[in-house]
């Protein structure tokens, strides 16, 4: 019997420290096979994140960054414009790339950066103990809002897909989500497709992936796959928010 | 503006940037701000012409992080400001000193806090000198007083850069960087052997690469921290620059930049008027000649420290002269610049003054 499922050999032999039911584990996994398939592993730059991805580096095998919060796309518009022909990406969180990071990654996407953004939307800052994240949703409860978020205090959620698809820039937008098999399974070929468009030369693109974090938000990981179903993706519609030109 | 083999006439901007594509930098990044815009306006003309590439960023802050970018990837690679902008690259340049990252930063110092003036000013020695961002780290500064030095700086400070994979300014002011002077590009005849085996290029036939500033172990960050100051021990004991001027005198004045290009001319007058002064010009901040304070320090000696901010180099000479000479300081701030006839008059009644 022939070998059916086996770990990339772009991800180092170790266990992550991801909660258990943390859906960062299953994107870093994505990001693995999709550079194993495309062959890319040798001409692959990344930049791990400030945030609960940090150590990336630890399971993905090629040269990487660790940047400083939020400033991934700008390192990586340095990056490219001295190699424009090895494949760049960033990986961040929703702290890191909504939040403190909202500069960088609007002006690379305008610019047109020919990066690749992995962006991981779990509506809370994950590592810091669950606080309120500019993507958490009206009502929802964190550390920093005990009652909820409530808008007319706190403001609203950003919806990133549709505000960065707006820029002439940005090639390839796309929202996705881990939560049940199905999903996994379209988050894969948009990162793939992400990479390719990259490859291609097409322009900036970004795959936001709705992520359960079943430990900042004090549910079971079976509950938080539900709520992303439930309660995320009616407020953060998945789909292709921009397709390249062909 | 082309090949620029015989003597011309340059502001220091235009001069740094020259220099600098010289010493093989092709990668610019920075943000405008008054008064060190014909450095990218130079950069943004001349690095297509020769392969490189100029980048607006949408704020120092991106700026500094490009920089980062580039450096990682194993370019030589810059980026200038002034003194608003440099306090946004804080952040950035504490990381790219703890990533041990080579890379060139220009502050062309104007007057502050806060918003300030746009006057010259060297206000930003504590923040250039002692670290700027968070934790314990050092730039390696240099301090140019002439179009031709801030040449000659750029440089030597590409060379600084890769061979302490440290990040190094040029600390100069709005007179510095707008001042024209005839100047000549001069080759370096000791060129540094560069290894750039660290840098990302895509891990193909080799372990992989890291650049990384983070180490939750407390030992493994305590190693990281002790390494880098083996680094800045070094630069102390082999970079330490300094011009000096009539050191038997007994008074001394210790002044860099801008302001010790004015008191040469006031020294003169001094000398006219029966005075014998001296000069010290630190032309590195970090790494302070501290040695060439504390061998003049004595009881007869009186160090007259003189700069454009309201006392910051003066704690340096201070340290140096570790108790054993009086140390004066005089000060204009805010943009204002100091006048020979001020100098000579500073010293003159510092001179009168009883021991």
């Amino acid at each position: 019997m022939g070998i059916i499922f086996q770990r990339p050999s772009s991800m180092f032999p170790v266990h992550t420290h991801y909660c258990a039911g943390c859906g960062h584990g299953i994107v870093n996994r994505l990001l693995a096979e999709v550079i194993d398939e495309l062959e890319i592993r040798e001409q692959v730059i990344g930049t791990a994140p400030v945030g609960c991805a940090v150590f990336l580096y630890n399971y993905l095998n090629c040269d990487m960054f660790e940047v400083a919060h939020g400033r991934g796309p700008a390192v990586m518009t340095g990056f490219k414009r001295v190699h424009p022909d090895l494949v760049a990406f960033t990986y961040q969180g929703d702290g890191d790339l909504a939040s403190i990071g909202m500069a960088e990654v609007i002006h690379a996407a305008a610019r047109g950066e020919n990066i690749t953004v992995i962006f991981i939307n779990n509506a809370v800052f994950g590592m810091t103990g669950g606080q309120m994240a500019p993507t958490t949703l009206p009502g929802q409860k964190t550390t920093t809002t005990p009652q909820g978020r409530t808008c007319k205090i706190y403001g609203h959620p950003i919806r990133v897909c549709e505000l960065l698809s707006t820029l002439e820039g940005a090639a390839y937008i796309v929202r996705s989500a881990v939560n049940k098999p199905q999903n996994v399974i379209k988050t894969k070929k948009a990162i793939k497709k992400a990479f390719e468009v990259q490859m291609k030369g097409l322009g900036f693109s970004m795959v936001e992936v709705l992520s359960q974090c079943p430990t900042g938000w004090r549910m079971s990981p079976i509950e938080s796959t539900r709520f992303v179903e439930e309660e995320m993706i009616p407020y953060y519609p998945l789909g292709e928010f921009k397709q390249p030109k062909v | 503006m082309g090949e620029l083999k015989e003597k011309t006439l340059l502001t220091g901007n235009e001069a740094i940037a020259e220099a600098a594509i010289k010493a093989g930098c092709r990668y610019f990044f920075g943000y405008p701000i008054t008064p060190q815009n014909k450095i990218p306006e130079y950069f943004s003309k001349r690095l297509p012409e020769v392969g490189g590439v100029y980048l607006q960023a949408e704020s120092e802050v991106a700026a500094i992080n490009m920089v980062f970018g580039a450096a990682g990837a194993g370019a030589r690679v810059m980026t200038s400001s002034s003194s608003p902008g440099i306090s946004l690259m804080q952040e950035g340049l504490s990381y790219i000193a703890a990533a041990e990252l080579p890379c060139v930063i220009v502050n062309i110092m104007r007057g502050g806090p806060g918003l300030g003036g746009i006057q010259p000013a060297q206000s930003d020695y504590f923040q250039a000198t002692k670290g700027g961002g968070h934790g314990d780290y050092h730039l390696l500064v240099l301090a140019p007083s002439s179009v031709q030095e801030a040449a000659d700086l750029t440089m030597h400070a590409f060379d600084l850069a890769d061979k302490y994979r440290n990040p190094v300014m040029i600390l100069g002011d709005g007179y510095i960087g707008q001042m024209m002077e005839p100047m000549i590009f001069r080759e370096k005849k000791d060129k540094v052997s560069i290894d750039k085996s660290w840098a990302l290029t895509g891990a193909k036939g080799r372990l992989r690469n890291l650049i990384r500033t983070c180490y939750l172990d407390p030992k493994e960050l305590e190693q990281h921290n002790l390494n880098i100051h083996n680094k800045y021990k070094a630069m102390k004991k082999t970079e330490q620059l300094a011009e000096t001027l009539e050191t038997d005198a007994d008074i001394i004045i210790v002044a860099f930049g801008t302001v010790a290009r004015i008191s040469k001319t006031a020294i003169k007058i001094l000398q006219s008027k029966g005075l014998k002064v001296g000069l010290i010009r630190p032309i590195t901040l970090f790494p302070f000649p501290s040695s060439e304070i504390s061998t003049m320090a004595n009881d007869d000696k009186r160090f007259i420290v003189i700069e454009m901010n309201m006392g910051q180099m003066v704690e340096d000479v201070i340290i140096g002269a570790g108790g054993k000479s009086e140390v004066h300081f005089y000060g204009r701030t805010g943009g204002v610049v100091p006048t020979c006839e001020e100098i000579v008059r500073v010293v003159q009644k510092i001179a009168k003054m009883e021991s």
